[in-house]
């Protein structure tokens, strides 16, 4: 067919932030999917809990500190992970490396402490189902803890190489603190249904 | 577009030049597709978009539709493979008491026919067809995240050799494609074969939840300029909404299945009624996921059926925004109905009526499509062709199919002919008739893009024909054998209950439908080769796939289209007009806003990479090695993680900086 010109975009800028980028609603897409799996997992928990006749199921209540601790941590992380991302959108390398690191060590930390919440538990996955439940949770999250505090790290060192002056890059920071938003916001709902509904009468 | 809309989008681009601040390293500029003449421009897209040539480099290959076919072809083999065990059912049914296949690999085969035909066949031909059009539709050079795309291909293809090599080794699950507990669960299932099934639906559900992802990216950032929601064809809304009926369905059944895994590997007690769990949660997760799969299998063919009929009745499709509302409807309403699986467990009389209710709903905005498509081809001029023959067919089918369905609704009637053949002819009928017909009319209709060639016209009037009779040949007494009373899933049954005839002639229906393929197939691969050369348009279509040549160039476009009209062919019949500015050595696209695709950012998309192929291996290894041990999350998790880092790590192409 025929081409006659329409419209110009040789002055459209070579990168967008936010909502502006499709990694952001890719990152978004993959958090609903992320998300239901984690709505579907505390969804079977209340189910087994509806039909049970007691429920915890033999034994005591989890010993809540070493989740609250994670739970503390994670929410003061919230204020210099948004820090970070006002830095990333002016695309200010010095702060946003130093960001970065903070937000590494604010992340290995709730993984060190997430170690002792496994036994704090009270309870085994092989015991009975109230058990499974428990470890399925925790341990859903724990994976999405891991991987993300893992793509921190690498981002970190990237940022200190060449390839971080580059607004793809600076791009990447923010989805990132985005992503560590949702990981933050989905520990909420766990934790209270771990640690605070057993001992709900 | 108006002039005003252009001369608002330089002052956008205007804005994103003079935000350009802070710590950058200054944008390295290439040449531009501006004033370059034809021949020129398509040798240097040519260069920039190639897919490298040898092996690593087909390995390496992220263009949209290199990926596409290879996942068109894998589907079609699967297809083949739960066809032909289908027919080995058939064959040993065909009368009383045949001893051809005895009952333990007639439950290997009957669910193999099952998660073949759902997992590996059904979704991944739907979305497969998606990856290849959706681009080309909206007007784009390459799907979004094309290595994520590349990696679901590898993904799926690991995922289909472990089910069947596991076939080839007894090992097959043999359970029911919907694998209930306690039949699956660690103390009626020993072996590895229920773990088979489990980790065969964690590969294919990754895989096309990747793809649903990079689908919904591409439609809702990476239309062409002027493609506002209400340009967008029919066919990419139905695969937006299939989308996202993936993303919020799948995780269901991965969640079901990796439940499943740990009960039996590591001891957990989810499903084990004696220590608090229960066997009817699998059913409420699996169906979760399992109804709405229905209709990702249905939806994209609904998209199908809806760019075929427009093609052929010579006008756009009756009705766009109602047609568009029922997408949407049914994407919903299809997240409420998965307990009418479960009529028979003895469900609370209210939740059963509410779920009767809520089944009954979603005929209505499927009766609103079809009353859409009966007034298109009212109005329009028909020119019967096969793609046409089969969306007749589909008509056909699916609206029997459908009132077997509201029959189904009915909890008294369901308990009456659960779990018999009266079931089996439902879904094949739904299946074959909502799916597959437009699956095979879809094929005529764009093998001529795909290939550069015409299917044979007489060929296919004859595999229509055969596939048609055959399918109700097959099908339809099994109405009536299933309100005799014969189960589903039974490898034989007895001379005195006098089911011998009517299962002799579904055999032969059967074996008429399996002729029909052997023509398609015959016609496919004749066509391929030495069939009429197509061009850019040979229907006359309306949508951008057609405005670019048959097959497309690996950019898809050398300049991508700007949409004034939802079938922008039929408006702008002469000239296409089109976009310059983009550069043409380092792999540009357009990015543009969601609602009124103005474009907004020149970004770059992916090379091609290795890669994914590693990080597929990796992640496929991990799954493998987890039926036998949980140790493998803790082995597996390095490699994932280094070949993760090799993905995504900058390579110094143009594509990675900026």
């Amino acid at each position: 067919m025929k081409q006659r010109p329409a419209a110009d975009l040789s002055e459209l800028p070579t990168f967008g932030l936010g909502p502006r980028s499709p990694t952001w609603w890719g990152t978004l897409a993959f958090m609903a999917l992320e998300g239901t799996g984690f709505a579907l997992a505390a969804g079977a928990y209340l189910y087994l809990a509806y039909v049970s006749p007691e429920w915890p199921l033999g034994v005591p209540p989890p010993n809540h500190w070493p989740g609250t601790i994670v739970t503390l941590l994670l929410l003061a992380s919230v204020v210099p992970n948004h820090i970070l991302n006002r830095y990333a959108e002016a695309c200010a390398m010095v702060p946003v490396r130093i960001g970065l690191i903070v937000m590494s060590l604010l992340g290995i930390a709730p993984v060190v402490v997430r170690w002792f919440e496994f036994p704090a538990l009270n309870i085994y996955w092989d015991t009975n189902a109230y058990g499974s439940m428990l470890w399925v949770l925790l341990g859903l999250h724990t994976t999405h803890l891991i991987t993300d505090v893992g793509d921190t790290l690498v981002l970190t060192v990237l940022m200190f190489t060449r390839h971080g002056y580059s607004g793809r890059r600076f791009g990447d920071v923010g989805d990132n603190v985005f992503y560590w938003d949702f990981v933050v916001a989905t520990w909420i709902p766990i934790y209270l249904l771990i640690y605070w509904m057993p001992r709900l009468d | 577009m108006s002039s005003a809309d252009l001369a608002h989008e330089r002052d956008l681009a205007q804005q994103g030049a003079a935000a350009r601040k802070g710590d950058l390293a200054p944008e390295r500029d290439g040449p531009r597709d501006t004033g370059l003449d034809d021949a020129s421009l398509d040798r240097r897209l040519a260069r920039t978009w190639r897919t490298p040539p040898g092996i690593i480099g087909a390995l390496s290959s992220v263009d949209h539709k290199i990926v596409a076919r290879r996942y068109l072809i894998t589907a079609f083999v699967f297809l083949c493979l739960a066809g032909l065990s289908a027919v080995a059912m058939r064959i040993q049914l065909s009368g009383p008491e045949r001893g051809l296949i005895g009952p333990d690999r007639y439950n290997q085969l009957f669910t193999m026919h099952g998660v073949t035909m759902m997992f590996l066949f059904a979704v991944p031909i739907v979305q497969a067809t998606g990856i290849y059009l959706v681009p080309l539709m909206v007007g784009t050079r390459n799907i979004a995240f094309p290595r994520l795309n590349a990696f679901s291909f590898w993904i799926y293809l690991s995922g289909g050799l472990f089910a069947w090599v596991s076939f080839a080794l007894d090992m097959a699950p043999d359970v029911g494609w919907f694998s209930y507990v306690p039949l699956s669960g660690p103390e009626f299932g020993p072996g590895k074969r229920s773990d088979v099934w489990a980790q065969m639906i964690t590969y294919t559900e990754v895989s096309s939840l990747a793809v649903a992802v990079a689908t919904i990216v591409t439609v809702l950032k990476q239309r062409a300029p002027g493609m506002s929601l209400d340009k967008i064809p029919l066919y990419v809304w139905a695969m937006l909404v299939t989308s996202f009926v993936i993303v919020f369905a799948m995780p269901a059944v991965m969640i079901t299945s990796t439940f499943l895994i740990l009960d039996r590997l590591v001891g957990t007690h989810i499903f084990n009624p004696a220590e608090g769990g229960d066997v009817l949660l699998f059913q409420h997760l699996f169906w979760f996921f399992g109804h709405p799969e229905v209709y990702i299998i249905f939806l994209p063919a609904t998209g199908m059926v809806s760019s075929v009929i427009a093609a052929f009745a010579r006008r756009p499709v009756f009705g766009y925004l109602g047609m568009v509302l029922a997408l949407i409807a049914v994407g919903f309403l299809s997240f409420g109905l998965w307990v009418h699986h479960m009529f028979a467990t003895g469900l609370p009389k209210l939740g059963a009526s509410f779920f009767t209710a809520s089944s009954m709903l979603i005929a209505i905005p499927s009766g609103l499509q079809i009353f859409c498509w009966l007034a298109t081809l009212w109005d329009g001029r028909p020119i019967i062709r096969t793609p046409l023959l089969f969306v007749f067919g589909f008509f056909f089918t699916f609206v029997a199919g459908g009132l077997t369905g509201v029959m189904l609704a009915s909890v008294p009637l369901d308990l009456q002919v659960h779990d018999t053949y009266f079931v089996v002819a439902h879904f094949h009928y739904v299946l074959i008739g909502g799916s597959v017909f437009p699956l095979l009319g879809a094929t005529y209709f764009w093998f001529p893009k795909i290939t550069g060639r015409m299917m044979s016209e007489r060929l296919g009037r004859w595999h229509f024909w055969f596939a048609f009779i055959g399918f109700n040949a097959a099908f339809f007494p099994m109405h009536i054998v299933g309100l005799w009373g014969m189960p589903r899933r039974v490898y034989t049954y007895p001379v005195e209950l006098g089911w011998g005839n009517i299962n002799l002639f579904i055999t032969a229906g059967a074996v008429v439908l399996f002729l029909s393929f052997v023509l398609f197939t015959i016609n496919l691969v004749y066509s391929a080769s030495s069939g009429a050369p197509a061009g850019d348009n040979p229907w006359n279509a309306g949508t951008l796939e057609w405005a670019t040549s048959s097959p497309p160039p690996s950019y898809n476009f050398a300049r991508i289209p700007v949409v004034t009209h939802a079938e922008p062919l039929w408006a702008e019949r002469d000239t296409l007009p089109v976009a310059t500015g983009l550069r043409v050595d380092a792999r540009e696209l357009v990015i543009s806003t969601v609602a009124e695709a103005h474009p907004d950012v020149r970004e770059k998309s992916a090379p091609p990479s290795i890669w994914p192929l590693f990080a597929a291996l990796a992640v496929g290894a991990t799954f493998l090695y987890s039926i036998f041990s949980p140790w493998a999350v803790v082995w597996g998790a390095g490699p994932i993680a280094i070949t993760l880092v090799g993905w995504f790590w900058p390579k110094g192409d143009p594509e990675d900086e900026e």
